[in-house]
């Protein structure tokens, strides 16, 4: 008998209980499209303002010329025709600097990252994880003025391609280190041991099967860190300084699309540059970041 | 106290007072064992969980070396060799090792896993003498009908047997003395198990098996020898058959009928 009761109490106050949560869902879920509508109408405004402003100007010329004379783009303007040359010094510039910096960067990044993996619990380990984490709250201004002493004053001897790469390749290097690091700790342990049990010696199991086993992390710790630089502008201005023509000497200074942007921001005949270039710096971007995860998707 | 069986002629495995403790503190997962493994026959390990099995299993190819923190006492023999005055690569090349959970090397195909150990060590060898490696361990592990129209396949593709057969597989294509397997067969369905046991009797002709397991029907039908570990301690080693019809310790006895464990 008392059995029976409680049952009916307690279905009575399921029912109490689902109409209440019913509506706390609805409050719930309103509250949640309202949140994500604020965190998204930035990106799609921004994305949009660059389509809007900047699609006009992106043609075959954007991609094979260099970038116009003040006068030249004065013309186009005063005319109302689309601004001739384009950006292509900056486009490979931008090339170069990262390329560069990536090949600095990824090897000793890697190296580090595998290094901490190896001693976790040592306290050299830990100093030098907690130095790349202060490494990654530089900022980049500081680390162009940083690259400028060493490379342009003491190395080149002059504003050059090199001098950004460095200091490109600094703030990309605690990035790497850390998905380095992660990476090879997601990799289960019993794979290491499987290698090792086959009489395989330690630095063969390392190259041989952790890194083409957690080659999809590293790929995207890589990717993230270039995206990561790609539109950086302060370091590379005390340090690549910007080149009116396609250079390939790393020895030389050098021009970016960020760099690019900024001089068109000061030249305002070129105003409308500005919004190509920066379409076409944020797709690319972008790009890498959507290559990015689809590799993380397709672990 | 000799809790071992007779001392065998040239075993192939020789174990002396083996204590092995993780970390500094004095609890030993492993007490003063010792006893000899016989050639070509299966040895298997019981006890209940956490009695030191795996730890025991694990010093026989050094692999407690990895981590600094394990620390072995006593003495190993490898065919009346000292293990560890061999290089520890020597050693596993001749101690293979199958774990308890399949690991195939998730980035090679079926074949690169079998070969696994010569690709991994750079050793080179003509493509013709790789495939005869390749077919003969898959046919001894019974996966060749199964796999070898999907050689270049993922390993990780296979079902959790055939994975633990391929691991097998891996194992012997390196042609060791001693195959050490942990467990092989507590992620398997009864089928893919029966499949991994008849396997293993075919190999003890081959080599000498060691033979982790929880399970003692499985020890009951398929070892030669078993020991019985408790809390670190080797109670029991003799003959399967002795052991199970007529155990000699208080502790086997009460573990074999199922009392604890
Ligand atoms: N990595 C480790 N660090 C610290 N202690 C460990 C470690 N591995 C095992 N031990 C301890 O050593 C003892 C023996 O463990 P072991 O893994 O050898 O047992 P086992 O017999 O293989 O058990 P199971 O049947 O559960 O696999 C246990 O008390 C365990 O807690
Ligand atoms: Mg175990």
């Amino acid at each position: 008998m008392g059995q029976k009761n409680n049952k009916k109490m307690e279905t009575l106050k399921l029912k109490d209980n689902s109409a209440y949560r019913t509506s706390k869902d609805k409050v719930f879920l309103v509250g949640v499209i309202i949140v994500s509508i604020i965190t998204i109408s930035p990106i799609v405004l921004i994305i949009g303002k660059l389509v809007w402003e900047g699609i006009g100007q992106i043609n075959f010329s954007f991609f094979t010329e260099t970038t116009p004379s003040t006068f030249e783009a004065m013309t186009a303007v005063a005319n109302n025709e689309v601004i001739p040359g384009g950006i292509v010094n900056g486009i490979l510039g931008t090339l170069l600097i990262v390329g560069l910096a990536s090949v600095i960067a990824i090897p000793i990044g890697i190296l580090v990252g595998l290094f901490l993996y190896e001693n976790q619990q040592s306290r050299y380990a830990g100093l030098i994880r907690s130095l790349s984490d202060i490494l990654q709250g530089v900022p980049s201004i500081v680390l162009g003025l940083i690259a400028y002493l060493w490379v342009v004053k003491n190395i080149v001897h002059g504003y050059s391609a090199l001098a950004g790469s460095v200091a490109l390749a600094i703030m990309m290097l605690p990035l790497i280190i850390r998905s380095t690091e992660e990476t090879m700790k997601m990799i289960p342990e019993t794979l290491k041991e499987a290698a090792l049990a086959l009489g395989v010696p330690y630095y063969k199991v390392i190259a041989r099967v952790l890194i083409p086993s957690g080659f999809s992390g590293l790929a995207t710790g890589i990717l993230l860190s270039v995206s990561r630089i790609l539109g950086e502008t302060a370091p590379l201005m005390l340090t690549t300084l910007g080149n009116p023509m396609v250079n390939w000497d790393i020895t030389a200074p050098t021009s970016a699309v960020p760099l690019l942007i900024w001089n068109f921001y000061n030249d305002p005949n070129m105003l409308s540059l500005i919004w190509s270039s920066s379409l076409f710096l944020m797709g690319f971007v972008l790009t890498l970041n959507i290559i990015s995860k689809r590799i993380v998707a397709k672990i | 106290m000799n809790k071992n069986i007779d001392i065998l002629e040239n075993p192939a495995l020789k174990l002396e007072n083996l204590y092995i403790a993780y970390g500094k503190t004095d609890k030993y997962a492993v007490r003063d064992v010792s006893a000899t493994i016989k050639k070509n026959a299966i040895t298997a390990i019981m006890g209940p969980s956490g009695c030191g099995k795996s730890t025991l299993l694990r010093a026989i190819n050094r692999m407690h070396q990895l981590y600094p923190d394990v620390k072995t006492q006593g003495n190993i023999y490898l065919n009346e060799k000292d293990i560890t005055k061999m290089s520890a690569i020597h050693l596993r090349r001749k101690i293979g090792m199958v774990f308890q959970r399949p690991n195939p090397f998730p980035t090679m195909s079926i074949y690169d896993n079998v070969v696994a150990g010569y690709k991994l060590n750079g050793i080179r060898m003509k493509k013709n003498e790789r495939d005869a490696i390749v077919e003969q361990s898959l046919i001894s592990v019974g996966l060749w009908n199964e796999v070898k129209d999907s050689l270049r396949k993922k390993g990780t593709f296979l079902s959790g047997g055939q994975q633990q057969r391929l691991c097998i597989a891996r194992a012997i294509a390196f042609k060791p003395d001693v195959i050490l397997l942990d467990e092989p067969t507590s992620a398997l369905d009864p089928i893919a198990t029966s499949k991994v046991e008849d396997l293993l009797v075919q190999l003890k002709k081959d080599y000498t098996i060691v033979l982790v397991t929880h399970n003692m029907s499985q020890a009951a039908r398929i070892s030669d020898y078993s020991m019985f570990m408790y809390l670190g301690d080797l109670v029991e080693y003799g003959k399967t058959k002795m052991m199970f019809t007529n155990p000699r310790d208080k502790k086997t006895e009460e573990y074999l009928t199922g009392k604890f464990g």
